[in-house]
């Protein structure tokens, strides 16, 4: 699955949109203060998770950032259990513990919602050392920022992944910014792939604005890895077309620059190229829309009306149970 | 059979490692080198690179490789050279380790053993001397231990090997050397109780891991002058068996503290005011603690002698409680 067939981009365009849509939907929830903490928005990326995880399998493992939600809903998370855990209810991926910036689901082997930028790294590393120990064929894909790229763990973690040849997807979502600082006002050497490759992993920048490149791009460095050759490194160039968080006032870049950027929405160039193919109608377009909208509407009605966790169940889940 | 602390602590991973292959030792110089205290001394002969795993001086990459493979399945043992070098990788025992499984609403465990030596006395000045466990102890999520005898360094690895949760072994550096008799099918001890090293009806000596043994030399010179001091290894630090020591101040109503980290906002600040809380009205004297004194340690030996709890600070303190 590279997601270079006419079923592969229409299942990509809907993914992308329904990550939009949730996100959208989000700001008006948090307007509607029944989202509360940090948030950060995904809007402007979404080709990056969908197509970074596209040729991923259940048996391989996932370790994100704050900025997850994308992956968490392309890695399969059920939208429901995503916005259960954004109003805090019991019934949420996390059970109303971990908030916007910890979403977690075992089953999918998806290991969250890191908030420390760069802690994810070196817990990818862990995966895939036990999964190598194990003759597992697995590999484990590590989401991260530019940001992270700046940090200690980044660069232990890419030399110990490098030095024990461990099947690791590292995937640096550089979006420019980390936070409020431009990618040239914190790293000396901006090109986050040349860097990466200084320590003998494989590594490539990709366009993050276009879907199908990143889904090529991925599934050729997850054979790789898959097939004993180690970590690779992936650098994925793209935009947020929000604030940081919906806390930012936004003073650090200018209008124009983010205009410039959305000219290259990931949304709108599938769409466009599956049209001028004649692959994607009008009428496909309403329908995914409504597909879309209404899986949305279901999962706010739900969270709205589920459970919240009794307080008297404060303390559990801070040693296995029955401590 | 006359074995060495160090030697204990040897068997106990040897032991371990055939026990269980998801299993495996990973840190600074454990394997070509033995251990910077040579407590792996000729495992990595045994066991080959796979399970006695050499790191690079990376703390958090390696800590945090141990926190992913646990997560994954396995059963790690990581070492870090001492408590100070931890604080490199304090993100991942924090952040991670200690809190996965509540953010995770109970999903996600990490059953890993991380060992580090602590503790003054060598020389060793202000970057490899200090006592730090209570910091660790301040943590919901982890499970904090000091080995301060010769069955304890055998016998707490493989019970914290089975435990599902993060547990933090502490040893201290002064105890490598000492020797004690072990049976020959000694194996695993409890983690979660106290034990009382010497009965006395005087007063209670509350102690852990290398201040044990300050606290019985003093208790020795109490003896000389008609006082029956009682001696508790408190050998679990977090969670306190809060219990034993109040029993024990039940019955002798007089309490001294030592705790070789320093006093403000220690382990001993702690007992202390649980003692308070719970047992005021049985104390027929103010509680005393012995402590460090409040500087870095200083290297040259007079200076760290005089900054350090001794049997003779000890036996001034307890000589308060009972005039």
């Amino acid at each position: 699955m590279n997601g270079t067939d006419s079923s592969a981009r229409m299942r990509m365009l809907t993914e992308m949109v329904r990550i939009r849509r949730f996100e959208q939907r989000c700001v008006e929830l948090y307007s509607a203060t029944k989202i509360r903490g940090f948030m950060h928005l995904y809007i402007g990326e979404e080709a990056v998770a969908t197509g970074a995880l596209t040729p991923l399998t259940p048996e391989d493992a996932v370790v994100s950032t704050y900025r997850e939600h994308g992956h968490a809903l392309a890695r399969g998370m059920p939208m429901a259990a995503l916005m259960a855990e954004m109003f805090g209810k019991v019934t949420g991926c996390s059970r109303g513990r971990g908030g916007s910036m910890h979403l977690f689901d075992a089953s999918r082997k998806f290991y969250g919602g890191n908030a420390i930028v760069g802690g994810g790294l070196p817990l990818a590393v862990g995966l895939a050392l036990a999964d190598s120990m194990r003759g597992r064929q697995a590999v484990t894909m590590c989401l991260f920022g530019d940001g992270a790229a700046a940090e200690g763990e980044f660069h232990e973690t890419m030399n110990l992944a490098a030095l024990w040849q461990l099947p690791v997807l590292f995937c640096c979502e550089n979006n420019y910014y980390a936070m409020g600082t431009a990618l040239e006002r914190s790293h000396a050497e901006t090109d986050l792939a040349l860097r990466a490759s200084s320590y003998g992993v494989r590594s490539w920048a990709v366009d993050g604005m276009d879907v199908q490149a990143v889904a090529r791009a991925t599934a050729r460095a997850a054979d790789m890895a898959r097939t004993g050759s180690g970590p690779c490194f992936l650098e994925f160039r793209t935009y947020r077309f929000r604030a940081h968080s919906l806390y930012d006032p936004e003073r650090y870049r200018d209008r124009a620059e983010v205009d410039r950027w959305k000219e290259r929405d990931p949304i709108e160039s599938l769409t466009r190229r599956m049209r001028d193919s004649g692959e994607l109608s009008d009428e496909d377009l309403e329908k995914l829309e409504f597909g879309v909208e209404s899986e949305i509407d279901r999962a706010v009605a739900e969270a709205d009306s589920d459970e919240e966790e009794p307080v008297d169940d404060l303390e559990r889940f801070v040693y296995a149970d029955g401590k | 059979m006359r074995t060495s602390y160090r030697e204990a602590l040897r068997a106990a991973i040897r032991e371990a490692l055939l026990a269980d292959d998801r299993t495996f030792l990973m840190g600074e110089d454990v394997g070509r080198y033995g251990g910077c205290f040579a407590v792996s001394l000729g495992l990595l002969e045994e066991f080959g690179e796979q399970r006695v795993r050499d790191t690079p001086l990376s703390e958090s990459a390696f800590v945090g490789a141990g926190i992913g493979a646990a997560m994954a399945g396995m059963r790690p043992i990581v070492e870090i050279m001492t408590v100070n070098f931890s604080l490199l990788a304090l993100d991942q025992i924090m952040n991670n380790a200690a809190t996965l499984r509540h953010m995770s609403g109970g999903q996600i465990g990490v059953p890993l053993v991380i060992r580090m030596t602590t503790g003054g006395g060598r020389q060793l000045a202000a970057q490899h001397s200090h006592s730090l466990e209570g910091w660790y102890a301040h943590i919901p999520g982890l499970r904090v231990v000091a080995p301060a005898t010769v069955a304890d360094a055998r016998g707490m690895l493989p019970t914290a090997l089975e435990d599902p949760d993060p547990v933090l072994l502490f040893e201290h550096g002064g105890l490598y050397g000492t020797e004690d008799d072990l049976a020959e099918d000694a194996g695993a001890v409890d983690i979660d109780r106290a034990a009382i090293r010497r009965d006395g009806s005087d007063l209670t000596l509350i102690a852990y891991g290398g201040t044990v043994r300050t606290a019985l030399q003093a208790a020795d010179v109490l003896a000389g002058q008609g006082i029956a001091a009682e001696v508790i290894d408190l050998r679990t630090l977090r969670p306190l068996d809060e219990r034993a020591f109040l029993d024990s101040v039940g019955r002798t109503h007089r309490a001294v503290i030592v705790d070789e980290g320093w006093r403000s906002g220690s382990l001993a600040a702690e007992i202390a005011a649980r003692i308070g809380e719970r047992a005021l009205y049985e104390l027929d004297a103010p509680v005393q603690r012995v402590c460090t004194a409040e500087v870095p340690l200083p290297y040259a030996k007079h200076l760290e002698d005089a900054a350090l709890p001794s049997p003779e600070r000890v036996v001034d303190a307890a000589l308060k409680t009972v005039t």
